[in-house]
């Protein structure tokens, strides 16, 4: 098998097509030794990884350790509930700190954007971005694309849209990033005080009628509302958010045709999507999340056994 | 008394509107003479051959961090770096610890620079603590010597202090001057707002926060008089709107920093938080804009806004950096490159950018370079190329995002109080 051209997955802006063809592919056979019975390979043996989480994650940090304990690597995690500076020592200070204890994977989700570039550029691990402030959470979008293959055969020419608050979502960069690359057509969907400035200079196409945005759509991704973020400021409520954009039956049978519904969750059931639509035919939510642990599993395999 | 004659040097002064080579004679601090083959007893010979004599330069706007932040950088280090890029002057903001708010803070200043080659010169707050709610004591800051009011870091932002510090200020001929930030708009703001700041994920200070503010000042300038001064300028509408007000007649100035005029924010992907400053670094057309607000005098003055942070400060990420690079050591260069060689300024016109200009803002004598007036001189090289190193900066810190750049036009010394200093 060949190997990555990049030493590190800091995001998926940039980074070449063969290389998100070689982490679909590995995926792949990653799936399959999850269904067996014995969900463990020798594969990272000796390999320690940290999951140096800078922000509260359940799901992500359960995923990466999953993949990191059945691809039999020594798994050590260190969660720090707030930021490097309150704690009084700094990120640079943290990192060089575990790296003396000989690491070769470092695992990274941090609340500022940039953080793994920071240190990937002054430390000596292999640096995994487990989600930096507003700027890419590559392994889930990695995920999100498996998902969509599995289900459609090929990304090349599909119609894949974003739905939320594009402005503060590492999922929405990350997604369009990497989709591009793939040759899908993208495109975002919300209220425009929360889309970033020049939204369309990334190639996307924008909409801010959510039923033109099914029309386009062969496959949504329905991003999470964060329910703490600026209600009030950037939107004027969860309901009128839900009358406008929600993904509801209702909608979707408007169209006459079945689309593939992502999401990366947790979800919030009645706010961007209707209990029915999560739970219902079109739905790819679970798979997401097996996916997610696979995916894991072959950037591990695939950065961890890059030679140097 | 010490003597010295500088010979042979290229003399530009705009304002006695000498353009021309000729040896000066110093005696202490006077100068003694002007003319062709200056050899009188007991001077040295300095010969200067191939450069420049300039009026004294003057950054109007300078972070010293004494006292408080001696870490970063004191009175005594920060005059270093002045001389050190060919400034014998700078104006020092008050946002220390004590803030320079009343007359004791800037006496220690005054006595932290005294027998110093560069001449230092407070610049008092606007309101107390520069906390935006009540004015400082204007008249007892004058009294004691500051040379303008400015809450530099952050905005006046209450319309009625605004109101109130144009009017009040207006007694004492000293610039109101105004660093423009909405922070309603600045909301945590880590650099431009642009399509870089889209892919970066950074959250963004958006152009209109500084333009919002300038647009609105020139409003009240124009209504209660006063004297405004905007610094560090960064946007093209912020230089529209100081354009069309100097047109109608305000009495409005305003500075641009080196870096405004030589770098865009395209320089922040990589995330190097020693290009994180306030305002940040903007698009192409506002570099273009602030070259053409120098050219056509909208923007009466360079100035550095040399902010000094530790290593361990800006080693961190992005966001949590503090604002603020250093620049006296690069203004020369960078003021050459940009701007002399590209014909966007004659060199009499950028020692007016540098030197009368910031002086005449801030209400300093002028300087004159002429027999009998006091020796106040910069002496430049502006054909050398040199690269920049910032482990030779006279600086305490090291936060220059020129490091490893290449410019044309050093400074070689400068001669103020009687005393010399050269680098080479």
């Amino acid at each position: 098998m060949s190997s990555l051209s990049i030493p590190h997955l800091l995001g998926l802006q940039n980074v070449p097509k063969e290389d998100i063809n070689l982490i679909l592919d590995s995926t792949d056979s990653f799936l399959e030794i999850l269904e067996r019975p014995i969900k463990k390979v020798p594969t990272l043996q000796g390999k320690t990884v940290v999951n140096l989480f800078f922000e509260n994650s359940t799901r992500t940090r359960i995923s990466f350790e999953l993949a990191e304990r059945r691809l039999s690597a020594d798994v050590v995690n260190f969660a720090a509930s707030s930021s490097s500076v309150k704690k009084g020592e700094t990120l640079l200070d943290t990192a060089r700190n575990i790296e003396a204890m000989k690491v070769d994977i470092v695992v990274m989700r941090h609340s500022a954007a940039g953080a793994g570039h920071f240190l990937s550029e002054r430390c000596t691990s292999r640096f995994i971005n487990a989600g930096d402030g507003a700027h890419e959470h590559p392994t889930q979008a990695l995920l999100d694309m498996c998902t969509i293959r599995q289900k459609h055969g090929t990304l090349e020419g599909l119609n894949v849209c974003i739905i939320g608050d594009i402005a503060h979502s590492r999922v929405a960069r990350s997604n369009i990033y990497g989709l591009l690359s793939m040759g899908a057509n993208v495109a975002v969907c919300g209220p425009p005080s929360m889309f970033p400035y020049d939204l369309e200079k990334l190639g996307v196409r924008v909409f801010t009628d959510v039923d033109q945005a099914l029309q386009f759509s062969d496959v949504i991704n329905v991003l999470r509302i964060q329910l703490e973020r600026d209600a009030g400021a950037d939107f004027p409520s969860l309901r009128e958010y839900h009358n406008t954009f929600g993904i509801t039956r209702r909608r979707l049978e408007k169209l006459g045709r079945d689309i593939t519904v992502l999401h990366p969750g947790p979800i919030n059931r009645g706010v961007e999507i209707e209990s029915e639509v999560a739970d219902g035919p079109g739905s790819v939510i679970l798979p997401q999340v097996t996916n997610g642990v696979a995916i894991r599993m072959a950037v591990l395999y695939l950065i961890g056994t890059r030679a140097e | 008394m010490a003597s010295f004659v500088f010979k042979n040097a290229h003399i530009v002064d705009p304002v006695s509107g000498l353009d021309t080579v000729k040896d000066i004679h110093v005696t202490g601090d006077v100068i003694a003479g002007i003319g062709d083959n200056l050899s009188p007893a007991g001077a040295e010979e300095i010969d200067l051959r191939g450069a420049h004599i300039v009026p004294g330069l003057c950054d109007m706007h300078v972070h010293f961090r004494e006292p408080g932040f001696e870490h970063k950088e004191d009175i005594r280090s920060g005059a270093a770096a002045a001389a050190a890029g060919g400034f014998t002057a700078a104006a020092c903001m008050p946002n220390t610890d004590p803030v320079i708010d009343n007359a004791a803070v800037i006496a220690f200043i005054f006595d932290r620079a005294k027998g110093l080659p560069v001449d230092v010169y407070p610049i008092a707050a606007i309101t107390k603590g520069r906390k935006g709610e009540a004015i400082a004591p204007m008249a007892e800051l004058r009294e004691a010597g500051a040379v303008g009011f400015s809450d530099d870091g952050s905005p006046v932002h209450n319309t009625k202090i605004l109101r109130t510090a144009l009017e009040y200020g207006s007694m004492f001929d000293v610039p109101i001057i105004q660093h423009a930030e909405d922070p309603y708009l600045f909301s945590g703001g880590a650099m431009n707002e642009s399509i870089v700041s889209t892919e970066l994920g950074l959250p963004a200070i958006s152009r209109l926060s500084e333009d919002a503010i300038v647009t609105r000042d020139l409003m009240f300038t124009e209504y209660v008089g006063g004297r405004y001064h905007l610094a560090h300028m960064s946007t093209v509408g912020a230089a529209q709107a100081v354009r069309s007000a100097k047109s109608r007649g305000l009495r409005v100035t305003s500075e641009v920093a080196p870096h405004h005029f030589s770098l865009t924010d395209e320089e922040v992907r990589g995330y190097d938080s020693n290009v994180k400053m306030n305002p940040p670094l903007r698009r192409r057309d506002d570099v273009i804009a602030m070259k053409e607000a120098l050219k056509d005098g909208t923007a009466d003055a360079i100035a550095t806004d040399h902010a000094p942070h530790a290593g361990f400060e800006k080693e961190v990420e992005f966001v949590y950096a503090p604002f603020g690079i250093i620049g006296l050591e690069t203004a020369v260069g960078l003021s050459v490159t940009e701007l002399l060689l590209e014909n966007w300024l004659t060199l009499p016109q950028l020692v007016e950018k540098l030197s009368t200009n910031p002086r005449r803002i801030l209400g300093l004598p002028e300087i004159r370079i002429a027999e009998g007036s006091k020796a106040n001189f910069s002496f430049l090289d502006i054909t050398a190329q040199w690269t920049v190193d910032v482990q030779r900066f006279q600086s305490k810190s090291r936060n220059s995002p020129y490091h490893g750049r290449t410019l044309t036009g050093r400074p070689l010394g400068i001669f103020n109080n009687g005393q010399l200093v050269l680098h080479r």
